[in-house]
């Protein structure tokens, strides 16, 4: 098996009194697609924003490419990391979020290119290139110049994906990237992530959408309640799911 | 006729030297009290108590007390603690001070209405904190900001009629002095007053002039 990228220890995250990851132990590979799947509230979105610091941890670690994310256990404590390493890390990790998030006072190709021009220091001219392919790669060459509140939800979300790979990131992160689209913009959007997986980029898919879980995903993670309750490939977890909550989970979403 | 053109003959040329002095002040107390607002809410929203609890106080301090106490605590009250700062300077600081306060809490506002998701985009591409700010969180705020600014702008501007307390010579106090002299409290007031909505109104199309440019985005 290829080498581990991310790796999440005894991962705990509590907001106030109520805890929402009460404990999770995952490890993601290079080219591996990972979908988690679980019931709204299970702590799917929070274990995935974990992942790159937007949430911070409460106990347990995350190690991404052998570092870990965020913060570090100095004599039992959990100590932040300097904001310019944390800034490195998450430049290496792409992310899509359900709401797009694009910026709305830029243009396509201006939302593409900010991070690389302002973050990597790459050429105005070369970073235009690199949007252009990128936009061309999500089939939105032609929306380049036109800004996001022009554009369809799903045309959004392809742009915040060529957005998020403009950063060349070695894992990807979906939170939840096609659940705030009307039904029929769904498509468009998981094909080109489908389209990614197929190129080998790693993935981290928390996702409604059970058909790209078995279609796209290496390996189903089934969350409820704040743990992992259940994972393996999709063949086993939707056709012999184990355990009695993936099964009434799994016949709910899929009547 | 003939009576009414030649006060206004008179008047104009008294008003306009005011007006002079009304327009430097309010201008320069525009662009420092807009600096030190801008400053002041990044600080007031900053997690570090040590940037945010001064902020507040400064915010606190300067909405809470009135105006006019402001200016005269500057001009009077400072040189008997050795701080000696001359008339316009001192009208400058107050109103800088004061603007700031307003436009601290107007910027705070502007801040804060923006999606939280737009921060944590930025971020997530490994933008710092300060370029999240500047690049993406702040231009968004530029349209929201426009119309409370120009509230301010013009509540500066109007204020500065005070100024003439603390002995500069602006605007209401030439028009003041002018009806002293020669009795026509009508004919100044009525020319003062349109002075002062010269400059307010053209701050409001200025503004929505801007407004026009800002909406093409969508």
């Amino acid at each position: 098996m290829a080498e581990p990228i991310i790796v999440i220890e005894g991962l705990k995250k509590s907001f106030g009194k109520l805890e929402v990851l009460k404990g999770i132990d995952l490890t993601v590979h290079r080219g591996e697609v990972v979908v988690v799947i679980g019931p709204s509230g299970s702590g799917k979105s929070t274990l995935l924003r974990c992942i790159n610091f937007l949430e911070q941890p409460t106990a347990g670690r995350v190690l991404f490419q052998g570092e870990e994310v965020g913060q570090r256990l100095v004599d039992g404590r959990l100590v932040p990391l300097p904001e310019k390493v944390l800034d490195a890390q998450r430049a290496r990790m792409g992310m899509v979020f359900q709401r797009f998030n694009l910026f709305p006072h830029m243009t396509a190709l201006e939302n593409v290119i900010e991070a690389p021009v302002q973050v990597r220091k790459m050429p105005r001219a070369e970073a235009e290139q690199l949007g252009l392919r990128l936009l061309r790669r999500v089939g939105l060459a032609d929306k380049a110049g036109q800004y996001p509140n022009f554009l369809s939800g799903g045309q959004q979300q392809r742009v915040a994906i060529a957005r998020a790979l403009a950063m060349e990131p070695d894992v990807m992160l979906f939170d939840e990237p096609t659940s705030a689209l009307d039904p029929e913009l769904v498509g468009e959007v998981l094909q080109v992530m489908q389209d990614l997986a197929n190129d080998g980029m790693t993935m981290v898919v928390v996702t409604h959408e059970m058909g790209f879980a078995r279609e796209v995903g290496d390996r189903v993670i089934f969350m409820d309640g704040g743990l992992i309750v259940e994972e393996g490939p999709p063949e086993q977890i939707f056709g012999e799911p184990r355990h009695q909550r993936t099964r009434e989970f799994l016949s709910k979403v899929l009547h | 006729m003939a009576k009414f053109i030649n006060h206004t003959i008179n008047i104009l040329p008294v008003l306009f030297e005011g007006l002079g002095v009304t327009l430097k002040l309010t201008v320069i107390s525009a662009i420092f009290g807009t600096l030190l607002g801008l400053l002041a809410a990044l600080a007031r929203i900053s997690r570090n108590p040590l940037l945010s609890a001064p902020a507040a106080a400064y915010v606190n301090l300067f909405r809470g007390t009135p105006l006019l106490l402001q200016l005269l605590t500057i001009y009077n009250a400072l040189p008997q603690v050795g701080i000696k700062i001359p008339a316009f300077q001192a009208a400058v600081l107050g109103y800088s001070l004061n603007a700031g306060a307003y436009i601290a809490e107007i910027v705070r506002a502007a801040i804060q209405s923006i999606d939280r998701g737009q921060m944590e985009a930025a971020r997530s591409l490994g933008m710092s904190y300060g370029l999240a700010m500047r690049r993406v969180i702040l231009p968004q705020t530029y349209r929201r900001l426009l119309p409370p600014m120009v509230n301010e702008l013009s509540a500066l501007t109007k204020d500065t009629s005070l100024a003439s307390t603390i002995s500069i010579l602006e605007l209401m106090k030439y028009s003041n002095q002018f009806v002293s002299r020669t009795n026509l409290a009508w004919q100044t007031y009525i020319w003062t007053a349109a002075f002062y909505m010269v400059v307010t109104m053209s701050l409001s199309a200025l503004a929505s002039r801007m407004e026009k440019k800002l909406e093409a985005r969508g």
